[in-house]
């Protein structure tokens, strides 16, 4: 399981370095990209209630931010 | 006239400075330089016949001319109602000492245990603070403090962003410490030390022989690196890579186990004990496209432990542009997890007491969904406000386990059904 997952890591890392250079936008085709909702983090909040309700409830939490502790969570 | 029409230029100027710029790779929620921005929502969170959650957030951003951003949050949460032990139905009425190990609660026959003493009010504060430095770079320090009745956890963290590629590539790595503390109502039980231990003085509810005094505490550790890649001019992705390391009090001192008979009779009911310590990796890939009649945002995880717990995620949110400032969004999340090791609906009074234990159907097998939406509007004084309805449900699943005798009539997996109403206002 470890070795896979180290492989798919390196496969992740190894597509994105390569790739990235061929990838993108100029600084001036940066219109839809620069919209508000466009952030990875858009509706912080919903973001944050839904984590900790999830983190609450299910076994996982964390990945697109730290995974952390903080609550009781009965 | 002439007043009015400078600033728009001005903005005008400005904005186009900005595309010109390209800012960062990664568009991020910047409000004008010096003002604050006020993100409020009131959260409520429904079980049927268990729990009712109702939270308050308070989250205030200011970006600075450096193009620093501070964010502070503080949320209020009180939580009260039912929570199920782990203990299992059994067809005859059943009482139950509470945690604190004065007085009692019955359960009806047929009907899964639920402990319904919980009540605690939460609060939290956080504080994050964006910082770039050198070309391209950024760093993120921040921290967390959460406080209920029975329970302290204490976090730091911090980040460090580098731009590539015209800031189409944003390399990212983090580090954060949590230290949680918690102080049981009752002391904290020995695991899988029977609940009805009689003490000496032959008390028929009392819990003392069963205890440890003092608080328990875990440390978490985690690390995160990540990848963000501009794809075109729609399309932009994130891959995350998560190390989680606990140690510490990972058992929940409030959860039980039924030990039965061959016939699915309750023999004794058991503290639950989990192992020390726990190591989960994760990925995590996220995608957002956007295009002229709304934006799209599809995430999945996939989490691994050595507690044997593997879950699959997939998150996904459609923001409908209705015009006028208006939107919909269709949210839509399916969660599926495979059980933990330790992991018994029940335990056999036949077979020799296990180490680690627990029946908490949140180690369990079990499948999960979200459905709903969101409806908001932005207004022309740059205030916004959204309604969001959603319905969330559990469904545990038998990971493979007999049930014995009149075990085989109880719902021994019970799905959990709830609804989530949510109003924000941004200013």
């Amino acid at each position: 399981m470890k070795q896979k997952l180290l492989k798919l890591i390196a496969l992740g890392a190894i597509v994105s370095l390569t790739g990235c250079a061929n990838l993108g936008v100029k600084p001036w085709e940066r219109d839809q990209l620069a919209k508000e909702e466009m952030a990875l983090n858009a509706d912080s909040v919903d973001l944050g209630l839904d984590d900790h309700i999830y983190f609450s409830k299910e076994a996982t939490s964390g990945g697109r931010s730290f995974a952390g502790g903080g609550c009781g969570c009965n | 006239m002439q007043l009015s029409k400078t600033p728009k230029i001005t903005a005008a100027l400005a904005a186009a400075t900005c595309s010109l710029l390209g800012q960062q790779a990664v568009a991020q929620e910047t409000p004008d330089p010096d003002a604050w921005k006020f993100d409020t929502a009131i959260l409520y969170y429904g079980e049927t016949d268990r729990v009712q959650l109702t939270e308050a957030v308070l989250q205030a951003t200011k970006s600075f001319s450096d193009d620093s951003i501070f964010t502070g949050k503080l949320v209020v949460d009180a939580l009260t109602g039912a929570s199920a032990t782990g203990a299992v139905a059994q067809p005859y009425v059943q009482t139950y000492s509470r945690p604190s190990g004065k007085g009692a609660y019955t359960i009806g026959a047929n009907e899964t245990p639920l402990d319904d003493t919980f009540r605690d009010t939460r609060v939290q504060a956080s504080a994050n603070w964006q910082q770039p430095f050198a070309t391209d770079y950024r760093y993120n320090v921040g921290g967390n403090i959460s406080k209920e009745y029975d329970y302290l956890s204490l976090g730091l963290s911090g980040s460090v962003e580098r731009d590539f590629n015209q800031r189409n590539t944003t390399v990212s790595g983090g580090l954060s410490y949590q230290f949680d503390s918690i102080d049981p109502v009752g002391g904290a039980p020995i695991g899988l030390a029977s609940m009805n231990d009689y003490n000496n003085e032959g008390e028929l509810f009392g819990n003392e022989g069963t205890r440890l005094g003092g608080s328990q505490s875990k440390d978490t550790i985690d690390v995160l690196v990540g990848v963000t890649q501009v794809i075109n001019r729609n399309l932009l992705m994130q891959f995350n890579y998560g190390l989680s390391q606990v140690d510490g009090y990972l058992t929940d001192p409030y959860k039980l186990l039924s030990v039965v008979d061959g016939s699915g009779y309750t023999q004794d009911v058991v503290y639950e004990n989990r192992p020390d310590s726990r190591t989960r990796h994760t990925l995590y890939w996220q995608t957002k496209y956007a295009s002229d009649f709304g934006i799209a945002d599809v995430s999945y995880r996939f989490a691994t432990d050595d507690w044997e717990i593997d879950s699959h995620t997939i998150d996904s949110r459609f923001r409908y542009m209705l015009g006028d400032g208006s939107y919909i969004q269709p949210h839509f999340r399916y969660y599926q997890q495979s059980a933990a090791d330790f992991y018994r609906p029940f335990l056999n009074q036949a077979d020799a007491l296990p180490m680690y234990a627990s029946a908490d159907y949140r180690v369990g097998e079990m499948t999960a969904y979200t459905v709903g939406f969101k409806y908001g509007q932005k207004m022309d004084n740059g205030q916004e406000w959204a309604f969001r309805l959603e319905y969330y449900q559990q469904d545990p699943k038998n990971a493979g386990f007999d049930a014995p005798g009149v075990l085989q009539d109880q719902d021994l997996y019970p799905s959990v059904k709830a609804i989530i109403a949510q109003v924000n206002y941004s200013f």
